[in-house]
């Protein structure tokens, strides 16, 4: 039997099944690997496919958080990417919001199918963002929730009777409006960005990306890119957790040409070329939500849904999550919370394997 | 020409002195000033013209494009780049003229900027550079036209405020709400829709109406076209309306397009024209800035904005002036006495200057020697009492310092004694 190394994802969730906590600068251990050749096929490698039995009949949570100014088109995006009214602006009946006075937190859940594969989408808006003359702080609310967020979550794993399947509310991915201004990046973006990205997976996004020539974007992007290495921005996907060079060169990719994604949200179709599309219409054109000549949605839409949804979610439960845990710990003194007053020597908390397939 | 006319008008002018009615008399043949307007042409263009504009908005949102385009000069080129390109800490107004000639006539235009408006964290109170500079410049007017020798009189006033706001769909942000409201009773202020090529044809018209709406809710004035008797004007006018605020799109590079060359902005999926009327409403600023209301947003500042800063700030000279002509220290009076006198001394120096010198009655003048005695007296009074006050806690204090030294100094005479140090 060998016992090789995780290579591709589905391998890395396998080994997920045997508890392997790996908090930030933990160097995984290499198994020793013995070179046998298999004398038959043994069907090692149906347990894809019974994990994906499973997988379908239990579906999975996402939880995705938008942040932005009001105007962005931060819900049409959503609705966008998701393919069906799911902001915070299709669930609610007046037309008319006035801004919020101070920033509120609005969770909104669907249960979404594709192909027999149920998805719980939370979509989380923050609408009130940014908006105020003074903003000082106005992503202390976020924070806030964000770490509730982990709080709810490690209560549940330290029950003694725990859920078999604990309700995961995690933000696993922040999509962050920036305006497109073409100039650089506001101060409040850098200081939202430089206190987030240690909770929450942020992905930089560029709004109405409709509003700039190509020269202006791809000028605007470089900036932005530099901007925020200066700053010591790690936005997902973030450096330090590339596990192998394949990751490594994929995402270097993608964080030095493609990111910070320039989109365009739309919710309306038109008829193009004798197709219909997504797109905007305006008297000087169609601007097709899709075409990647037009706008980097379809980029998007396939790092969040298609590639690196599952690496979304490990990351903020091996990582974020981790973080705050051992914090807590620490702040309790190694004891987990709500227990430390009885005295009792409580064996370690095991961490529980990333919800995936259970 | 008849003479007859002309010695009635005489004579009529002698009797009615005060009342001047203007009866309209038909003219019997060309008298010839009808000319006049050419003459007042002519020295104008001699003389030159001044126009102030400020620009007021966040960074980024195409300011410095849209006056390149309005003006097709190049006030912000790649050498003296934009105060967009330059991140500012805080508010800052900065002014750039330049002189521009067509056709024999020149205008000495002055671009007034605020970099760094609405792109801090905190944004209180950044509307405070903006009229800080403003009341400076109706002050520098204001002195100048109270000076003695008034030969130079650069007019330096701004004389119209472009805001731009940003394309968000929604409505107006609580800043442009602040800024507007401060603002309107001292500038002419147009709101402009930046960057409207970001928006459709559908969502600008909730936009513009959303806006409007808005507005019109928290009582904002924005700059008014006047109503003229001329029916086509009155119809350009009711169009301009119409569109309010202005979507403007700004673009100084050349396009080709069906085989028109144009100014627009590029994209994979079009090409959008600033001139095109259908596009944006570029046009009809430039327009109505250049064309059509230049003079007037020059009068409106002159006639509203200028006389109500003159006014309150002579109202509140005069008082002030009334007070420092008292001394210092006074102890407030109630507000009702204050008040009273404030009144009774307005009253007196509008009666003063109604009639010709050496004719006020002698009643009055006594009345009002005998006030300005009492005013003195109860002065005087007052200083005496604070003058005592003063010094009682004089001796109080100086008592203390007293009782104090001889504290000290018993204690160290102690202290020493304890050490054995004697001198």
């Amino acid at each position: 039997m060998s016992k090789g190394l995780p290579e591709t994802r589905t391998d890395a969730a396998m080994s997920e099944l045997v508890p392997e906590p790996r908090p930030k600068p933990a160097v995984p251990m290499k198994p020793v690997s013995i070179n046998s050749n298999l004398l038959g096929y043994i069907g090692i490698d149906t347990i894809i496919e019974q994990m994906r039995k499973k997988t379908m009949k239990t579906g999975f949570d996402f939880n995705i958080m938008v942040v932005g100014q009001s105007g962005l088109g931060k819900s049409t995006l959503v609705n966008t990417l998701f393919k069906s009214q799911v902001s915070r602006k299709a669930s609610s009946w007046n037309r008319e919001e006035k801004i919020p006075k101070t920033v509120e937190i609005k969770a909104i859940g669907h249960v979404i199918e594709e192909g027999g594969v149920k998805m719980k989408l939370t979509v989380i808006d923050t609408p009130g963002f940014g908006d105020q003359i003074n903003n000082e702080n106005c992503w202390e609310p976020i924070e806030k929730y964000i770490n509730e967020q982990y709080e709810k979550f490690l209560k549940e794993e330290v029950n003694i009777a725990r859920k078999k399947r604990i309700p995961d509310t995690r933000v696993h991915c922040c999509l962050y409006f920036i305006s497109p201004t073409g100039h650089s990046l506001r101060p409040l973006d850098l200081e939202f960005m430089k206190h987030l990205s240690k909770v929450v997976n942020i992905i930089p996004v560029i709004a109405k990306a409709d509003t700039m020539t190509l020269e202006e974007k791809s000028e605007f992007k470089q900036r932005v890119r530099k901007e925020l290495e200066i700053h010591g921005i790690e936005f997902y996907p973030q450096k330090e957790f590339d596990e192998d060079l394949e990751d490594k060169t994929e995402n270097d990719k993608i964080r030095q040409e493609s990111m910070p994604f320039a989109v365009v949200g739309s919710d309306k179709e038109y008829q193009v070329n004798g197709k219909r599309v997504l797109g905007r219409k305006t008297p000087w054109g169609i601007i097709e939500v899709e075409n990647l000549n037009h706008c980097e949605f379809a980029l998007l839409r396939d790092f969040v849904i298609r590639t690196h949804l599952q690496d979304l979610k490990e990351v903020t439960h091996n990582i974020h999550y981790e973080t705050y845990r051992a914090k807590r710990l620490n702040d309790n003194g190694g004891l987990p919370p709500g227990e430390g007053l009885l005295g009792t020597v409580l064996p370690p908390v095991p961490a529980t394997p990333c919800p995936t397939a259970e | 020409m008849s003479v007859s006319v002309r010695s009635t008008a005489a004579e009529e002018r002698s009797v009615n002195s005060s009342t001047m009615v203007a009866q309209q008399k038909n003219l019997e043949g060309y008298v010839g000033f009808a000319n006049l307007p050419n003459q007042v042409y002519r020295k104008s263009v001699k003389r030159g013209f001044e126009f102030t504009l400020m620009v007021v908005g966040e960074s980024g949102l195409g300011k410095s494009t849209l006056i390149n385009s309005l003006f097709l000069t190049d006030l912000y080129s790649p050498e003296y780049p934009g105060p967009s390109h330059r991140i500012k800490k805080t508010v800052q107004v900065e002014q750039s003229k330049v002189l521009i000639k067509e056709g024999g006539v020149q205008l000495l235009l002055t671009i007034v900027d605020t970099p760094g408006f609405g792109d801090a964290v905190d944004n209180s109170n950044c509307w405070q550079p903006v009229i800080d500079y403003i009341d400076s410049k109706f002050e520098d007017y204001l002195n100048a036209e109270s000076r003695v020798n008034r030969r130079q009189m650069p007019d330096s006033r701004v004389q119209c405020c472009l805001y731009f706001i940003a394309p968000s769909g929604h409505g107006l942000k609580p800043l442009d709400i602040e800024f507007m409201k401060r603002l309107h009773e001292k500038v002419n202020i147009i709101p402009l829709i930046a960057k409207a090529d970001t928006l459709t044809p559908e969502e600008c018209q909730q936009f513009k109406k959303q806006i409007m709406k808005e507005i019109q809710e928290h009582k904002i004035k924005i700059y008014e076209f006047p109503e003229t008797d001329d029916e086509e004007e009155n119809k350009l006018v009711k169009k301009i309306k119409d569109r309010l605020p202005l979507a403007v799109v700004g673009s100084n590079t050349i396009i080709e397009v069906n085989g028109k060359r144009v100014r627009g902005r590029q994209y994979p999926w079009g090409v959008a024209e600033v001139e095109n009327g259908e596009h944006c409403d570029f046009t009809i600023l430039r327009n109505m800035l250049i064309r059509t209301h230049m003079q007037d947003l020059k009068d409106v500042t002159n006639n509203v904005h200028y006389e109500n800063y003159r006014s309150r700030k002579l109202a509140a000279v005069t008082y002030n002036g009334v007070d420092n002509n008292k001394n210092k220290g006074q102890l407030t009076k109630s507000p009702l006495a204050q008040m009273e006198e404030e009144r009774s001394f307005f009253l007196n120096l509008k009666l003063d200057l109604g009639s010709s010198p050496g004719s006020a009655p002698f009643w009055l003048l006594q009345r009002r020697h005998e006030q300005m005695k009492k005013n003195l007296e109860a002065q005087h009074k007052e200083l005496e009492e604070k003058r005592r006050q003063f010094e009682d806690e004089k001796a109080n204090w100086e008592a203390q310092q007293r009782i104090l030294e001889q504290q000290n100094s018993s204690r160290t005479l102690e202290k020493n004694k304890k050490k054995g140090k004697i001198f």
